[in-house]
């Protein structure tokens, strides 16, 4: 299998989907990112990981501004992330994010989850958002659950609407923070496997996850981070074979232990 | 249409009270004649007051109809994060709801064509002034409801670029108005029983009709028992009617 993204990084010459540049977040007092620099290229897969509170999940809600940096410069496919509304509604058109909570909207059905971001975003008539929805249901293997109510569905089958619902705007990039955390165990390789299609399939996708074995079979780039700073980043073999960081080592060894 | 239990109970106390009231009226303390429908002029005098019915319906319903939507305008700033707009929520909402209604009606049919220079008629006068007054309940009803939507709705929407108005007309709105269903309703019942003060500048709704006729027939306890009976019928019917709404709204979500 070719790998574009570490043919076109040895090659320099693809220009970075998203850039991230001396990135700086504060919560009132607290620091939450510090100098963070990043960049992403097409179709390029990075996972990132961390514990709890070390900013990963605050920086990619960064790329697609659900959270405002203070400091430093987020590009995003070409646009900067800035407070002017139209370019953070260009970037969100570009970029889908799937949450740990799933976030489906409760008073809608499945299809009708799906099909509000292409009409009311992409402009599209019922008729072709309806014909988008039931592809992308078809991709997350359950198109027969396209009239129920998100309640009425499993954690995993939630969770793979929310990732449908992104794909049906089309975007060239996915975010995914801590997908399956909340998920239970028996349902959480029905959503990797979605996940793992996708990749293979040529989306750059920048995941927050603890799912190493997904992380292996995907990563382009595994990152480490630890209280508000990016301390190791690195192909996988590297990572995992050879972590440079105590602390990294520390973590892998204690989410790989068991 | 099938009443909840507790329903059928107070209509069941509702029929039991009236008959009582009913025999009692064969002591000669009570003069039913006056509102008996075996009489011409009881007659008469009963489908006067419950003509007032169409009145009273029509204030109330016009003025909730315009307080939701002035309601939910002064919420929304109320939410934001915005300090100018912040106060301007505040400002309206304790400003207005310090104002009693009945001094509301008053200023708004005898003061307001001496600042604004405008003929206003009675109904509109009336519909004006409880809708102000309901106004500043239903900005706090609604941003109390829409405050009650999980941050992740509002993320989910901004992650497939739903605009703001998108977002509060397909996402948030949506799941509020069905949360503060009960709450509406409440508003809807109050403004119904408010709806008696305009009586005073003058329309013709239920308690007007009452006062018209206790000053001509000279039997109140008959004519204002009528009216209560008038106002009670009206309200169970519409909370029956809520509540259907709110059923039918919850097995909307499948659940």
């Amino acid at each position: 299998m070719t790998d574009p993204a570490s043919d076109a990084r040895s090659a320099g010459r693809t220009a970075p989907i998203i850039e991230l540049i001396d990135v700086n977040k504060w919560f009132e007092d607290f620091q939450a990112l510090k100098d963070i620099n990043l960049a992403v290229l097409p179709g390029e897969k990075l996972v990132v990981c961390g514990p709890s509170g070390s900013g990963k999940s605050t920086m990619i809600r960064c790329i697609n501004r659900l959270e405002r940096h203070q400091s430093g410069r987020i590009i995003v496919d070409g646009t900067e992330l800035d407070d002017d509304e139209k370019n953070i509604r260009a970037v969100r058109q570009e970029v889908g994010m799937v949450f740990q909570q799933f976030n489906l909207f409760p008073h809608l059905t499945v299809l009708e989850n799906l099909m509000i971001g292409p009409q009311r975003a992409r402009k599209m008539t019922k008729a072709q958002a309806r014909e988008r929805a039931e592809l992308y249901l078809e991709r997350v293997h359950i198109p027969e659950q396209a009239d129920k109510y998100p309640s009425q569905l499993s954690g995993g089958q939630q969770q793979r609407v929310a990732i449908a619902r992104s794909l049906c705007m089309e975007p060239r990039i996915m975010l995914f923070d801590e997908p399956t955390s909340a998920l239970d165990p028996e349902m959480i390789s029905e959503v990797l496997d979605v996940m793992t299609e996708l990749a293979e399939s040529g989306m750059t996708m920048v995941c927050v996850t603890h799912e190493m074995g997904f992380a292996k079979r995907v990563a382009d780039t595994m990152m480490f981070m630890d209280a508000g700073e990016i301390v190791e980043s690195a192909n996988p073999e590297t990572f995992f074979g050879n972590p440079r960081t105590e602390r990294c080592q520390r973590f892998l060894q204690q989410i790989l232990g068991h | 249409m099938r009443l909840a239990g507790h329903h059928r109970t107070l209509f069941k106390m509702l029929a039991l009270s009236l008959i009582a009231v009913l025999l009692s009226g064969c002591s000669n303390n009570w003069g039913w004649y006056v509102v008996s429908p075996m009489t011409k002029s009881g007659m008469n005098n009963l489908l006067f007051l419950i003509g007032g019915l169409k009145y009273t319906l029509l204030l109330s319903v016009t003025a909730i109809m315009i307080s939701v939507v002035v309601g939910l305008l002064v919420a929304l700033p109320g939410l934001s994060e915005n300090r100018a707009l912040k106060l301007f929520n505040r400002t309206y909402v304790e400003c207005i709801r310090a104002i009693p209604i009945l001094v509301m009606i008053l200023w708004v049919y005898y003061g307001l064509p001496q600042i604004a220079d405008i003929q206003i008629g009675v109904f509109w006068a009336g519909v004006l002034a409880l809708a102000l007054s309901d106004s500043a309940f239903q900005a706090e009803i609604f941003r109390a409801g829409i405050q009650s939507i999980h941050r992740g709705q509002y993320e989910a929407a901004r992650s497939i670029s739903l605009s703001y108005t998108d977002t509060m007309r397909f996402i948030i709105l949506p799941q509020a108005i069905k949360r503060i269903l009960p709450a509406l309703g409440n508003q809807l019942v109050y403004m119904l029983k408010m709806s008696s003060l305009v009586s005073v500048i003058g329309m013709q709704e239920l308690t007007r009709r009452a006062n018209e006729l206790v000053v001509t027939e000279y039997r109140s306890l008959e004519i204002y028992t009528i009216l209560i009976v008038e106002y009670l019928v009206l309200i169970l019917i519409v909370s029956a009617g809520v509540r259907w709404l709110e059923r039918r709204m919850r097995t909307d979500e499948g659940s």
